[in-house]
């Protein structure tokens, strides 16, 4: 087992509770077991672009140095850390940028990181999720598969913070693969749309409804003519953008046809055999099972 | 009484007075003249009533302490914050839900926290107030109550906060909901709610009652041996 640091961030404790078991079950069936720090704060939800803003960069070099001292305890193998929704990823990343490339930032959050023990290096080094099997191999994840997910279409949606700004993003900008190639490692069959990096609405979920429900509402339609059963994302916001408030596109849109959203942790957990609760779909709006009962890719 | 320590210069709202180096914050304030009204309860360091900001000579570092515990230092700048004028939102707590939603619902300011730890640096307490504003935030109500279950509620960390939270009663609040929804309620209480009801103890109550103060004192300095 490689014993790999893992910061959750809130959603990942609450909304997102799906996205993490299949997570973690999917990661032990590869041989990695996800240390979580005993103590690890917001990950700062959103990074700042404006200039004097040293304070927002507390919450997130906070985390790492959490890393750094489960690193410096011998309780995980590296010094680095896994993240699963984007927006932490997305955040933690960019901060550890500012740190390192930022001499005049650095001293300032440095000053300002009250009550701890040590300072930290800048050496920890922020992985999604997906990057992380990619580093391990397809190959390794196909061959964990035991139930291949033959005949289900998936589109593989990006959204925006996994690939943007260029240097942050997992794969490239404009032309990713990341997420195709680990669902072909599954045996499903991707389906590409037009609409696959397009912004879910973000957090005008909150004020704004009928924004979201105007974006997913194109964002799914997209998906559905290219002739996918399911939409796979890797982020929680998205999901919920694109999942539960599904019915808010439905009370907009009368002819829309839903089409289930999941995390693809949770088809990885499919596709290994892992069991029901591994795969979690109780946690998704609109329930996948059905559709997966049809293609015969789960019990009934 | 005689005391030989050694005499300070403290300055309470500005005004210098000089006073013996072994006095708390409180005593010290007391032999200079000043009578507590407000910001003095317990003495003892469990009621929070006596928070008190301070600076040393030469630093530039606002720190917070009880009065009633520190020592004063010479050149010691003391300001006491007998009350703060803090958000305390009312709820049912029969009607809520122990998750992070409801926390946000009465304190959303919550979602400003920056993490900069200003709060676990200003607690008397040596608390990890931050911790349990960031767990209460993420819906983990069990960690929220057990790391804030030494708060007084002397109100320093809530004065100190860039953001504006009130973590003390955002603790209370994961408190209660522990208590109420993720540990409780406990056996022993409800079987002694049970007890007083039925009238176990009204024969006793009625008896310390009509005692008078002698025969009560006497009662109160044996009262150990009555426990045996």
């Amino acid at each position: 087992m490689t014993r790999l640091a893992y910061y959750p961030g809130c959603t990942l404790k609450t909304n997102a509770k799906n996205f993490e078991d299949s997570t973690i079950a999917t990661a032990e069936k590869l041989g990695i077991e996800l240390v979580e720090p005993e103590r690890w704060n917001c990950c700062g939800t959103v990074h700042s672009l404006s200039t004097d803003d040293v304070m927002h960069h507390l919450a997130p070099i906070r985390n790492l140095l959490r890393v750094e001292e489960l690193s410096n305890a011998g309780e995980v193998d590296s010094k680095q850390v896994v993240t699963l929704c984007a927006m932490c990823y997305n955040t933690l990343k960019r901060s550890n940028m500012v740190f390192n490339e930022d001499s005049d930032r650095k001293k300032k959050i440095r000053d300002n990181m009250y009550k701890e023990d040590i300072e930290y290096s800048g050496n920890v080094e922020v992985l999604h999720h997906l990057e992380v099997l990619r580093e391990m191999g397809w190959d390794k994840v196909k061959e964990a598969v035991a139930n291949p997910l033959n005949g289900l279409k998936v589109a593989p949606y990006y959204g925006c913070l996994l690939l943007r700004p260029r240097g942050i993003g997992v794969d490239d900008t404009d032309d990713p693969t990341i997420m195709e190639d680990m669902l072909e490692a599954l045996g499903a069959e991707t389906v590409g749309f037009a609409y696959s990096q397009k912004c879910c609405g973000s957090y005008n979920a909150v004020h704004m409804k009928e924004v979201v429900a105007d974006l997913a509402h194109k964002i799914l339609k997209q998906a559905e003519e290219a002739g996918a059963d399911m939409l796979v994302t890797a982020c929680p916001l998205c999901e919920y953008n694109l999942g539960p408030r599904q019915s808010e596109v439905e009370k907009r849109y009368p002819v829309f046809k839903s089409i289930p959203v999941v995390y693809f942790t949770q088809l990885m957990a499919l596709a290994f055999s892992l069991g029901e609760e591994a795969a979690a779909f109780t946690g998704n709006k609109p329930d996948p099972r059905p559709l997966l009962r049809d293609k015969g890719l789960l019990e009934e | 009484m005689e005391n030989n320590a050694e005499i300070v210069t403290i300055y309470v709202m500005g005004k210098k007075h000089n006073v013996p180096g072994d006095l708390t914050i409180m005593k010290a304030m007391e032999y200079a003249g000043h009578q507590f009204t407000r910001g003095a309860g317990c003495r003892g360091g469990y009621c929070g009533a006596c928070a008190t900001l301070y600076r040393k000579k030469g630093s530039y570092k606002l720190e917070g302490a009880l009065a009633c515990q520190k020592i004063v230092e010479d050149g010691m700048y003391i300001a006491q914050i007998p009350f703060n004028p803090a958000e305390k939102t009312t709820y049912s707590l029969d009607e809520l839900r122990p998750d992070a939603n409801t926390i946000l619902e009465y304190y959303p300011e919550l979602s400003r926290c920056l993490a900069c730890n200003t709060c676990t640096k200003a607690c008397p307490q040596d608390i990890m107030v931050m911790d349990y504003v960031q767990a209460s935030l993420r819906g983990d109500i069990e960690q929220a109550a057990k790391l804030s279950f030494d708060c007084i509620s002397c109100g320093l960390c809530a004065v100190r906060c860039p953001a504006e939270i009130v973590p003390y009663n955002v603790g209370q609040l994961a408190r209660r909901l522990y208590a109420r929804y993720v540990d409780g309620p406990s056996q022993h209480v409800l079987d002694r709610v049970k007890e007083v009801e039925e009238g176990k103890f009204d024969e006793g109550i009625k008896e310390l009652k009509n005692m008078d103060k002698a025969a009560l004192q006497e009662r109160y300095e044996t009262r150990e041996k009555i426990l045996e």
